[in-house]
């Protein structure tokens, strides 16, 4: 037992370690509650929604979303708009389809079945449109970045004005929470950018939390049902490992050794 | 080892059984005499073929759906995580249990190096038992690449530059392995082929490792030869198997916290950005399991000895039964090999720490040292201690501890080694 | 052996059917992941301009993988298909119960005996042919003659409009 104890400890300690390592040159980022953290955490489906929002007028013009369909939209566990909702909002896109019976391709609005209508054709007119710099893909971003949703939130509201003995070229800005702190996004975020149908004030904050929110779940869009799958796995796990020890203790009971 | 005959009941059981004695052995596995005070770091061999089966069953599924392209390898893992049914639930048993495979077999072998297990009667399954977790290595690596993100293709690049530090050939080597002039296409075409056909490979020489495991028999804590079956042991079914299981229960309750609670804590966040040929990313690290290794790599400043350091670090392990001189197993009756045993571990700790850092200053000094420790262990303190140290007196049987002063029954057939009392 | 009745071990029993349900919630998604998932579920139903085709012509379009023919029916077929007695039917179907719009004959143009393509306009029927083991079908793609035991198969569809078909 006594070794038991020490190796853990080791062992804790080794693992310790790296998560700290994968800390080293963080900045302290804002905090805010998530409502998907934590064992039974799940997402706010309002805070989807507008964060759909938020990502459709404002970052969807750079931004590509090429693994999520808008049929996603209408599934558990997400945004859970309406069917009706979601093939409005997927025949507000055109969609390259094709070619047809004279060999043309042609666009047709966008259906359920469809992926997310990419802003560019490919990846180097991405970079020609935006100074060189690829706006990355979003669908998984959050999984992407080291700190995950706090990076994404604080980057978000991080600008402001070089320090003195910085300078920044044309296109370039600076954000607190970027790495090496200099960024080819300029501040997308302004309070008011956005009109909320539900009434929700839209400052900057509230924004930047709701659209996280749905970058969170457009990484991980099974996240609830694991979660859920999770708590139900380990409680089954605990019971199965009660009873097993018993019939272990009373099997074990024939010899007189201790197990 | 059949120390009884053993006869079906049932009529067709024993025509079968004269024709294929498959019965027999099932008879062997349930019967097989195991030392009745094994501690449950000895369940972790059930854990292993446990993990080992799941790695196997989840990766075929995950076979079924992944394309091993590089085009759509990236976005096929994406479709096993969205659309597939439990796809997620799939691929993040397959990843974390690559990391739960690790942890316990680092237990397995930690255990081995406390208990002596690798000393004679059982060099064969030690070594067979370092060629298993080479490949889980190999395996590991070549699982990591095929998510084709950044850490896959940068870890591949890197992994498979070190060949090229072999003189004259290496170039030739690295791109005989590449399929190219880079890590491209062929090159996970072929990582792809490789990392289904090793786990088949590990399967067949863990029938071995069991196979030479069943010749003498477990070892147990306190290290000494018992008689078979005798009151120092218990069948292997019901006793061995319900203990295993409980074992492997707990075992399971920290895989699923992994999987359904925290899925990508092990690995890294480069790795969910697609493979991009013209950046690399900030810092290139390997998984958990491998820095110790990565660290002996990188505290060698020549690329050539440095590749030879970091293989002769795993390679030295299967020389350890001769490094080891001592003749007494267990570090229990081994006071001062206890101490160098625990020096060991954090050194190895150290090790994987420091390989998780970037590879200078004060970290680039620990790892030098932690390195030469390391091979100091092995080359140095095991062979001397056989000799100089005082061991303390070792019970003969295991149902009674009596304290008799003498040497293990190994010792006391070769005898020779009453000095050492 | 003894008759009396073992004393059963509620501990033991209990365990067993724990770890049972278990194994078996296990082996539950290993195969569900073998079943349509989402993205081709998704792919149900597909929309087909017919403008172009005249009567005594078939199109064939894609459907679920699978090939669907879109026949424009001359009115000696559909005069054939309707005289037809349902007793002389391997699988008596009416053909106006297969052809909502008798003019349109919309099928699932696969062979129901081992699912090969069947071919249009030939066999003892004036309808298709199976190449693959010698199944006829009449002007109504019901089986007449060979070892397919039933007809082809109608999918759900509906005219959107005059020109267009939505099939599934």
């Amino acid at each position: 037992m006594k070794n038991f104890f020490r190796i853990s400890f080791l062992i804790a300690l080794f693992f310790g370690f790296q998560f700290n390592s994968n800390a080293a040159e963080k900045v302290e980022y804002l905090k805010t509650d998530w409502s998907f953290k934590g064992p039974f955490g799940k997402f706010d489906r309002a805070a989807l929604q507008r964060g759909y929002q938020v990502y459709q007028e404002v970052c969807s013009s750079c931004h590509s979303m090429k693994y999520l369909s808008y049929r996603n939209l209408v599934e558990d566990g997400g945004p859970e708009f309406s069917v009706e909702q979601a093939k409005a909002i997927a025949a507000s896109f055109e969609v390259k389809d094709g070619p047809n019976a004279d060999g043309e391709m042609f666009m047709r609005p966008g259906r359920l079945s469809d992926k997310f209508v990419m802003p560019y054709e490919n990846e180097k007119a991405a970079q020609a449109a935006n100074g060189g710099a690829y706006p990355p893909d979003m669908t998984v971003l959050v999984k992407a970045r080291g700190g995950g949703v706090d990076y994404i939130y604080s980057l978000l509201q991080g600008y402001e004005d070089p320090p003195a003995g910085v300078t920044l070229d044309d296109g370039v800005y600076y954000n607190k929470y970027m790495y090496g702190n200099k960024i080819k996004m300029s501040n997308q975020l302004s309070d008011g950018l956005v009109e909320y149908s539900d009434g929700t004030n839209a400052s900057v904050e509230q924004m930047a939390k709701d659209v996280t929110t749905f970058l969170m779940w457009t990484a991980e869009p099974h996240l609830e049902t694991r979660h859920k799958m999770g708590f139900k796995a380990i409680v089954y796990l605990i019971i199965l490992t009660v009873l097993v020890y018993f019939s272990m203790k009373r099997i074990w009971s024939r010899i007189e050794t201790k197990v | 080892m059949s120390e009884h005959e053993y006869t079906p009941k049932s009529k067709v059981g024993k025509w079968f059984n004269d024709r294929l004695p498959l019965l027999t052995l099932a008879n062997h596995l349930t019967d097989y005499p195991t030392p009745k005070n094994l501690n449950y770091w000895w369940t972790f061999g059930g854990i292993l073929t446990f993990c080992l089966i799941t790695q196997i069953v989840t990766g075929l599924v995950l076979a079924m759906h992944y394309i091993a392209h590089a085009d759509m390898a990236f976005q096929s893992v994406e479709h096993i995580m969205r659309d597939v049914n439990y796809g997620w639930l799939i691929r993040y048993i397959h990843a974390n249990g690559a990391s739960m495979f690790f942890l316990a077999v680092y237990i397995h072998i930690f255990r081995s190096l406390f208990y002596g297990s690798y000393k004679s009667p059982r060099e064969v399954i030690w070594i067979i038992g370092i060629i298993i977790y080479l490949l889980m290595m190999a395996a590991a690596f070549l699982g990591y690449v095929l998510p084709w993100g950044q850490m896959s293709f940068w870890g591949a690049t890197v992994i498979t530059n070190l060949f090229s530090a072999i003189p004259l050939v290496g170039e030739g080597i690295v791109t005989w392995l590449w399929g190219g002039y880079s890590v491209d296409n062929p090159t996970l075409t072929r990582f792809f082929t490789l990392h289904y056909l090793i786990p088949f490979l590990i399967l067949g020489l863990v029938v071995l490792h069991i196979w030479a495991l069943h010749v003498p028999g477990n070892n147990n804590p306190i290290g000494i030869d018992i008689k078979k079956p005798s009151k120092d042991t218990v069948p292997f079914h019901p006793y061995i198997v319900i203990k295993d299981g409980f074992a492997l229960l707990m075992f399971m309750i920290v895989f699923a916290f992994f999987v359904f609670y925290t899925p990508n804590i092990l690995g890294h966040a480069d790795n969910y950005i697609e493979a991009n040929p013209l950046v690399t990313p900030a810092h290139i690290v390997p998984e958990w399991y491998l820095l110790p290794f990565y660290a002996i790599l990188r505290s060698v400043p020549d690329k050539l000895l440095g590749v030879i350091a970091m293989l002769s670090a795993i390679l030295i392990l299967a020389a350890l039964p001769w490094l080891d001189t001592s003749k007494i197993r267990s570090a229990v009756f081994r006071p001062l090999y206890k101490q160098f045993y625990w020096i060991l571990v954090a050194d190895v700790l150290i090790l994987g720490y420091v390989g998780a850092m970037p590879a200078e200053g004060l970290y680039l000094l620990i790892a030098r040292i932690a390195t030469a420790y390391y091979f100091l262990h092995f080359l140095v303190v095991l062979p001397v201690l056989g000799f100089k140290e005082r061991t303390t007196p070792v019970p003969l049987s295991i149902t009674e501890p009596i304290l008799g002063g003498s040497p293990n029954l190994a010792t006391v057939k070769k005898k020779d080694s009453f000095k050492d009392q | 052996m003894e008759k009396k009745t073992k004393r059963r071990d509620f501990l033991f029993t209990a365990t067993y059917a724990v770890g049972a349900v278990g194994a078996g919630a296990v082996i539950w998604p290993m195969i569900d992941q073998m079943n349509p998932d989402a993205s081709v579920k998704a792919l149900a139903s597909t929309e087909v301009d017919v403008s172009a085709v005249n009567p005594g012509k078939t199109i064939t379009v894609l459907w679920r993988g699978k090939p669907v023919f879109i026949r424009r029916r001359t009115q000696e077929e559909i005069a054939e298909a309707k005289s037809v007695k349902l007793e002389d039917l391997k699988h008596p179907e009416k053909d106006e119960d297969r052809a909502k719009n008798p003019e349109w004959l919309v099928m699932l143009g696969v062979c129901t005996h081992l699912g090969c393509v069947p071919l249009d306009q030939k066999g003892d029927y004036n309808g298709w042919f199976c190449p693959c083991h010698g199944s006829h079908y009449d002007t109504s793609g019901r089986i007449r003659k060979g070892p397919a035991p039933t007809n082809m198969e109608i999918p759900e569809y509906k005219f959107v409009d005059a020109n267009t078909i939505k099939i599934g």
